[in-house]
């Protein structure tokens, strides 16, 4: 006899995790489908090579909401966050620029390379951290739509007025500028020495296809300041067991509140009767009933692909065309026969357990943008690399070691379009770069897994490769994200939500949009 | 100048941060790096080396051993067998607790007894007329403890003969770099770890030989700051924070009994004859007056109090050992006595003594909190100890 389930959740990803745990856990019977073999959409840990555990695609936290941590006590379903302390940027003249976990260690760092940019990063880093404060209730709210009379907009739009207005107009401004200018022109204000720059505005330009110059970018910089670990803002993280534990400890709390999760189960359609979900059927042609149906996959896929055109109104379906993708990022992991030995720091020492920045000047990075703007990928892009096994000792055998290199820009739009070979010339050009700096790296190589964002596309699914599920520009965020009206996780179907990061407050591991939906499901239905 | 450990060569070089405290009159780090967050994160996720050497430990041999033992400490000592541990309060007549360690039983009739404070003058006072010999081997006796998920590990790699399955709290004789050592699986963590104990002398060729080979497991070395939160996780109370000894109280009202502290388990009332056991019994049918449980403190409400007033709420980053008050319903039922936030669990935890009848777990209480330079409540909750008691432990 055929079930019928309360809720069914279209895509196994965090997001769609945390909202089969919220609904399960307030008694509805969930139903999670994931397309592929494996759990956790973007976040996910995979032996790619023997012995090698890769985060494969997403590969630190820091914006996990703190509130989901506790609400579905993930730590005792396995959730253990390990310290990534510092941030080396290597440098062209065989030096290097260090930010460690410690403040004085940090300031007389900085004090090597310009005693004035020490001093202003302390005033720097309160301003953030009274940014980070300005946005988190933003990050907990669903965004009210400013031109609607509805009782729970308004409602929404005066607690949101009443907030910014507590912020005082000194960070109001800051917030407005952050919202606004480039990351280059913003840490303008504020720093002198070129590679801190380089490195800070780096943040801005993450999953985004702007440079650190392009207006916009200073947002991306603020969202990447805004996660929190014990309290402390802009504090990463490395997961125990890499990004698949994040998603391992959420199914595994969605399961103990009764969720059931079903991998291989790829999903064809969303069923539509009468302007309202009635259920979904499987690419091998099942059909599931349910009163809800949730969506955790990108706007394009939930509104374009999962339902019929007819169902919805033009204008969205325009909207939701232009909603922009254009992933810009790629990922090389390697499973490594000894460290890269950095000829700025040689030996392995603390750099080996925080992040390297090869992030040399803010001219590198845009020059890197400029590739990317023509369609090519960046020959000396801009990476972010970390060494998990030197956090988390069992992510490959005793001695050897992973790394995991995020880069920038390997264009998703690249001219020719992406091809095996050219998969190939980007991997070499993120191993050469690298290598300008630890020149033992290519022999240290046992195996290399490059990623476009094509690649991305088609293992995951989101559109374009885009790692956020659609950029985090200023025109597609808060109430105008996916599309104006449509920002509250409703659809104008009844009872067809969508929970993932084509919502507010969008991606990067948060969580946010999966909790926020439940709770607006939960409010509804 | 304060004593130092036999591994002092090799700790202190590693002591980047200066930062060094006092321990029984030795000095021992404090943290190593600059900060104590990835040593830590060592005992929880790899493996740590902890230089516990400043414990008092004592050699306790003859025909009488283990009646000597039998009468001080609250555990049934005459069923412990060569091999096995055992941790145990010891009390006065009063039945107030003196102090708290293990008893290993090494060969028939051959005893190591580990304390935080000095014993002799107690153990020499409670031997009188038996045939027992008592050995001070505190300074010629060093001991490490490598505690954490991967110590078996690194374990495997430098052990002479094979560790096979050293089960929880059971001590054997092993050979490390040439060095006879005694291994014991325990240690104050509350996680998977082991205690070494090894000769004075010989004690740098065993620290060598551990870092070598834990260096392909992320071994550690770990101070006393990151010990002192993976302990109050793991629900093990500490000699003068959690409770004043016996020996050191000047009024009653500091003293605490075996069942004050939760150590139920360690108290062998079918034993005919030990200090304080008349006083226990009567205890033991009345029921304590307090009890040693956890408190969680609840989040929403610690956030609130310093969202009001514009601040994020700021967690201590090393665990505190003060004493902070309790209330249930506007009234002070009893005070936390250490707590620290939780990097594993993601709670504010502490450990704390609470009256009758508020210790039932999960009652909800309020704890002091300082907000602002304001003394202010938060929700928390009575729990359970440990906070945290993963099965490797016991593996």
């Amino acid at each position: 006899m055929a079930q019928v389930w309360d809720v069914v959740v279209i895509g196994g990803g965090h997001n769609g995790l945390v909202n089969a745990a919220y609904l399960a856990r307030a008694g509805r019977k969930v139903l999670v489908l994931e397309r592929r073999h494996v759990l956790g959409g973007a976040a996910v840990s995979e032996q790619i090579f023997p012995g090698f555990t890769f985060s494969v695609f997403s590969y630190v936290v820091s914006l996990l909401r703190p509130e989901i941590i506790r609400e579905l006590d993930l730590p005792r379903h396995g959730l253990h966050i390990l310290p990534l302390e510092s941030t080396v940027t290597p440098l062209p003249n065989g030096d290097y620029l260090g930010a460690w976990g410690d403040p004085d260690l940090t300031r007389r760092e900085l004090q090597r390379h310009s005693p004035r940019d020490a001093d202003a990063s302390i005033e720097f880093g309160r301003l953030m951290y009274h940014m980070a404060r300005a946005v988190k209730p933003i990050l907990g709210m669903i965004p009210p739509d400013p031109t609607s009379l509805s009782p729970g907009d308004v409602k929404g739009l005066f607690a949101l007025g009443g907030h910014l207005r507590s912020l005082g107009a000194e960070q109001f401004h800051a917030l407005y500028k952050l919202m606004t200018m480039s990351s280059a022109d913003y840490l303008d204000e504020w720093f002198e020495f070129e590679p801190l720059k380089a490195t800070k505005s780096a943040s801005g330009i993450i999953g985004a296809f702007l440079g650190p110059r392009s207006p916009g970018s200073a947002y991306v910089l603020l969202h990447h300041y805004m996660g929190e670990i014990d309290g402390a803002y802009r504090a990463w993280g490395f997961c125990k067991g890499g990004n698949g534990s994040v998603s391992g400890a959420i199914a595994s709390a969605a399961r103990s509140f009764g969720a059931t999760l079903r991998t291989n189960a790829p999903v064809r359609q969303v069923l539509v009767r009468n302007g309202r979900a009635t259920g979904v059927v499987l690419d091998s042609g099942e059909e599931i009933e349910a009163r809800v149906v949730v969506s955790g996959l990108d706007a394009r896929r939930t509104y374009l692909d999962l339902v019929e055109s007819r169902e919805l109104p033009p204008d969205l379906l325009e909207q939701v065309r232009r909603f922009r993708f254009r992933g810009s990022s790629g990922k090389v992991n390697l499973a490594l026969s000894e460290l890269p030995d950095f000829t700025c720091l040689p030996g392995v020492g603390a750099h080996h357990r925080g992040a390297i920045s090869i992030s040399p000047s803010v001219d590198y990075l845009e020059r890197a943008y400029d590739e990317a703007k023509y369609g090519e990928f960046s020959r000396r892009p801009y990476m972010d690399i970390v060494f998990p096994s030197m956090i988390d000792p069992n992510m490959a055998p005793p001695g050897r070691h992973v790394a995991s290199i995020f880069v920038q820009y390997a264009p998703y739009h690249v001219n020719g379009g992406w091809t095996d070979a050219k998969r190939e010339a980007f991997g070499d050009a993120v191993i050469d770069t690298l290598s300008e700096y630890a020149p033992n790296l290519k022999s240290a190589i046992l195996h290399r897994q490059v990623l476009t964002p094509a690649d991305i596309e088609a293992t995951l699914g989101l559109s374009e490769g885009n790692i956020f599920q659609g950029e985090l520009a200023l025109h597609q965020l808060f109430f105008l994200r996916p599309a104006a009206r449509w920002a509250s996780y409703r659809t104008p179907i009844r009872g067809y939500y969508q929970c993932g990061s084509s919502s507010h407050p969008g991606g990067g591991v948060m969580g946010a949009a999966g909790r926020l939906a439940a709770l607006r499901i939960l409010a509804e239905t | 100048m304060l004593k130092t450990t036999p591994f002092h060569a090799r700790t202190a070089p590693l002591v980047l941060g200066l930062a060094w405290r006092r321990w029984a009159g030795y000095a021992v780090a404090s943290v190593y790096d600059w900060l104590h967050d990835r040593e830590y994160a060592a005992i929880r996720n790899a493996a740590a080396l902890i230089d516990v050497s400043p414990l008092y430990k004592y050699r306790i041999t003859g025909r009488d051993a283990a009646r000597l033992l039998d009468r001080v400490v609250t555990r049934n000592i005459g069923r412990l067998a060569p091999g096995q541990v055992t941790y145990t309060p010891w009390c006065d007549s009063r039945g107030k607790v003196i102090d708290d360690g293990t008893v290993s039983c090494l060969a028939e009739g051959e005893y190591r007894l580990t304390c935080a404070d000095p014993l002799l003058r107690w153990l020499h006072q409670n031997a009188f007329r038996m045939s027992v010999q008592i050995e001070d081997v505190s300074e010629s006796l060093g001991a490490l403890a490598l505690q954490g998920p991967l110590s078996r590990a690194v374990l495997d790699e430098v052990v002479e003969s094979p560790l096979g399955s050293l089960a929880y709290f059971r001590v054997a004789r092993n050979r490390i770099a040439g060095v006879d050592v005694q291994i014991s699986r325990t240690g104050y963590t509350g996680d998977l770890g082991f205690e070494l104990w090894v000769p004075a002398a010989d004690a740098l060729r065993v620290w060598d030989a551990l870092t070598t080979a834990g260096s392909r497991y992320g071994l550690t070395p770990a101070g006393i700051w990151a010990l002192d939160i993976a302990r109050i996780e793991a629900g093990l109370l500490m000699a003068d924070v959690d409770y004043t000894s016996a020996h050191r109280a000047v009024a009653e009202s500091q003293m605490s009994t075996p069942y004050e502290l939760s150590l139920d388990h360690a108290v062998a009332l079918d034993k005919p004859v030990f200090n304080g056991r008349d006083a226990l019994v009567a205890e033991n049918a009345s029921g304590p007056a307090w009890r040693f449980v956890g408190i969680e403190v609840d989040w929403v409400s610690f956030e609130a109090l310093f969202t009001g007033r514009g601040l994020s709420p700021s967690l201590p980053t090393v665990a505190w050992r003060t004493s902070v008050p309790i209330y249930r319903n506007g009234r002070q039922v009893g005070y936390a006595s250490s707590g620290c936030w939780s990097p594993l669990l993601k709670k504010y935890i502490a450990l704390a003594h609470v009256r009758a009848p508020h210790f039932a777990p999960d009652t909800p209480v309020e704890i002091e909190v300082t907000v602002d330079h304001e003394r202010q409540r938060a929700g928390a909750w009575v729990r359970r100890l440990p906070f945290f008691d993963p099965p490797r432990k016991r593996a």
